[in-house]
């Protein structure tokens, strides 16, 4: 086995097949310890009471829904680089999961906003460019759905998702600006109350709950792409007529 | 396969979506010779077309031209070789001259006005040359197409279908100016389903399908 | 390399001068929505004066994606865009050449037009002189941009909805550094800084949409 051993779709295949159930078994493990921390372990607060807690589920959704454009946008600038097939999967199986968190993170912000700040929506800097990430997953998605080619989808696809990567930064910096100019929403999350250890375990181990999940959520996706784009092949036939 | 041939192809592999239209083609075409192309419909004889321009990519395999990968020779590749598809690129907006005027302007050459008409007349257009070409009919949009071709001086020409819409007399001109075209060492690629007359040409005939077997005519 | 990007250039507006019903839409356009706003927020002058550099930036931006998504479809269909990737020269000049004739030919009109409605929002000529600045340097920032979504949605269906849908997040720096120009002048904070920051964008846009443009037309004509 050496490094190109993953990058072809057979022993990615079967490699990930055997991951997979590692994968889920500890985010589910993870899940449910992060919760009990959060919402039994970790003291209340005293400026937010109870309804602080949200952030157990807030923030590590935020911090995954940004990461996981990163690294679509990693794997689309390999693809397009050295033209390797799985870098396209990889990034098709990420952006719904992506899209998922930042969408996620959306909301439960909605439900923080509601008791903090008296209203659903504020127009926030993060908030906003969270919500300008999400329009970015979508736009991507929209683009590979109309495109019935798969290689023509993969390197549109690719080419999009690098576009928003060089943007996405530009975009938060602008909206900050912005909303400095307007004072009208001048709460912001960063200037959350100082943090108790607990709590800081307890997000960090949603985080690496919603790292494993993605993990094998995307390669439960990649197989499923393979299997469709590999049809052609032997090696997919045989699997088809064991199962 | 000779030595001298400028353009050839390597173990080239087409596919179009997931069907593999031809695997393991390999050929070549030097200077006096004509290729044609050979096939049913959907065998890819078009693909293959598109795959010599440059404009598509290989699934495997390599084409060269003079030697070198097109890739990596594209802009002296392009400045030698001229592309006519299915559609012939001329601006129904714009008359046979302006045409062919920007025709010349988008390859990076020089406007020769008088020869441009020279050749429009010559293809049986002197009395279309400032109509907009939305008035043309069929044929004669192709023959303004032609006459973009002529004036661009190309070494290769890739030719998909290009007696499509001519008639009897169009497809005789054509015939004439491959053959002055070949004789002045320039080479050409084409597909097509009508019979040519090509007496005294060297052609070399290549069949497109699952299987593709080179054959010399 | 010059005399390419001038073929490119004359070529377009030529046919735009041919075309002339085409170019006035987009331009009705940019008038129509912008006067739809006063109706359905009210005719309060100061309202309109807050809301205006914000509303035209916006019509601005919407008027300019309407002509975007033929860019290069009507060449696709005519075939002459294959000729014009297989001409000698790169496609990136190629790509900047047609970017720039759009501009041309749909933002420079949108600035003339700009003033007229700026009245119309009663906005003060020191912030309609500032509006201008900000659309001559915001402008061809929506042409660049346009490009990329214009070549990544060439020759699919429904292409002119998903060219909006993938574009106008990336409009997002523009439409607020030119839209806070005009409210700084008002609020009286100055435009300065908004204009740099403008101005930086389009560099940058300059120097990384037409590359990017380039390739996703490669990728589109396969």
């Amino acid at each position: 086995m050496n490094l190109y051993t993953f990058s072809s779709p057979v022993n990615f295949y079967q490699l990930s097949g055997k991951l997979i159930p590692w994968f889920m078994g500890g985010a589910v493990v993870l899940g449910l310890l992060g919760l009990y921390i959060g919402f039994f372990v970790a003291p209340t607060d005293f400026q937010q009471s109870e309804a602080y807690r949200i952030i157990f589920i807030h923030v590590p959704t935020a911090w995954m829904g940004m990461f996981i454009y990163l690294v679509m946008a990693f794997w689309g600038a390999i693809g397009l680089a050295f033209n390797t097939r799985m870098s396209f999967m990889m990034a098709r199986a990420l952006a719904p999961t992506g899209a998922l968190f930042t969408f996620v993170a959306l909301w439960t912000g909605a439900l923080w906003g509601k008791p903090m700040w008296g209203a659903w929506w504020v127009w926030d800097a993060r908030l906003t460019s969270t919500l300008i990430l999400l329009f970015l997953y979508i736009g991507i998605m929209a683009l590979w759905s109309s495109i019935d080619d798969v290689k023509r989808g993969d390197r549109a696809g690719a080419l999009l998702t690098l576009i928003g990567a060089i943007n996405v930064p530009i975009i938060y910096f602008s909206v900050q600006w912005w909303n400095t100019l307007h004072q009208g929403a001048s709460i912001s999350l960063t200037k959350a109350p100082s943090m108790a250890a607990t709590m800081l375990v307890g997000m960090l181990v949603m985080a690496f709950a919603a790292w494993f999940y993605s993990i094998a959520v995307a390669f439960i996706r990649v197989r499923g792409i393979i299997l469709e784009r590999e049809r052609q092949t032997e090696w997919v036939k045989t699997i088809l007529e064991n199962d | 396969m000779s030595d001298d041939a400028l353009l050839s192809v390597h173990d080239l592999a087409c596919a179009r979506g997931e069907r593999l239209l031809f695997k393991d083609m390999n050929f070549s075409v030097g200077a006096g010779e004509l290729l044609l192309v050979q096939g049913g419909n959907g065998q890819g004889k078009t693909s293959l077309l598109r795959l010599l321009t440059g404009l598509a990519r290989p699934e495997a395999g390599e084409i060269r031209w003079r030697g070198e990968p097109i890739r990596q020779c594209r802009d002296q590749f392009h400045a030698e070789m001229i592309y006519l598809g299915h559609a012939n690129g001329v601006k129904d907006d714009l008359d046979p001259i302006e045409n062919l005027r920007f025709a010349e302007g988008l390859q990076g050459r020089a406007f020769e006005r008088e020869r441009a008409i020279d050749l429009l007349q010559r293809l049986g257009l002197a009395r279309c040359l400032d109509l907009p070409c939305r008035v043309l009919s069929f044929g004669q949009r192709r023959r303004v197409a032609l006459s973009a071709l002529l004036l661009a001086d190309a070494k290769l020409w890739i030719l998909d279908e290009p007696l499509t819409g001519l008639d009897v007399h169009a497809v005789a001109l054509m015939e004439g100016l491959i053959r002055d075209h070949l004789a002045a060492g320039g080479m050409a690629v084409a597909t097509t389903h009508q019979a040519l007359n090509l007496e005294g040409v060297q052609v070399q005939r290549l069949l497109v399908g699952n299987v593709a077997i080179p054959e010399m005519a | 390399m010059g005399r390419f990007l001038l073929a490119v250039l004359r070529r377009d507006l030529t046919l735009a001068a041919r075309r002339r019903g085409d170019w006035l839409i987009a331009q009705f356009f940019f008038v129509m929505v912008a006067s739809l706003f006063p109706l359905g927020v009210g005719p309060e002058p100061n309202m309109l004066a807050r809301i205006g550099p914000g509303v035209l930036w916006v019509a601005a931006t919407l008027a300019s994606l309407l002509s975007l998504s033929r860019l290069f479809s009507d060449d696709h269909h005519d075939g002459s865009l294959e000729h014009m990737v297989l001409s000698p020269e790169p496609t990136v000049l190629l790509v900047l050449g047609k970017s720039l004739a759009h501009w041309l030919i749909y933002g420079i009109p949108l600035l003339l037009i700009a003033p007229v409605l700026g009245i119309q929002f009663n906005l003060s000529w020191e912030a309609i002189l500032i509006l201008e600045i900000s659309l001559l340097l915001g402008t061809p920032i929506l042409s660049l941009l346009g490009g990329v979504g214009a070549a990544l949605t060439l020759g699919l269906r429904g292409g002119g909805v998903l060219l909006t849908l993938l574009i106008l997040p990336l409009y997002i720096p523009a439409l607020i550094f030119g839209a806070g120009a005009v409210d700084g002048v008002i609020a009286g904070t100055g435009a300065q800084a908004h204009l740099s920051l403008l101005g930086a964008f389009l560099v940058l846009s300059l120097m990384i949409a037409p590359w990017i443009a380039a390739a996703a037309l490669r990728v589109s004509l396969e």
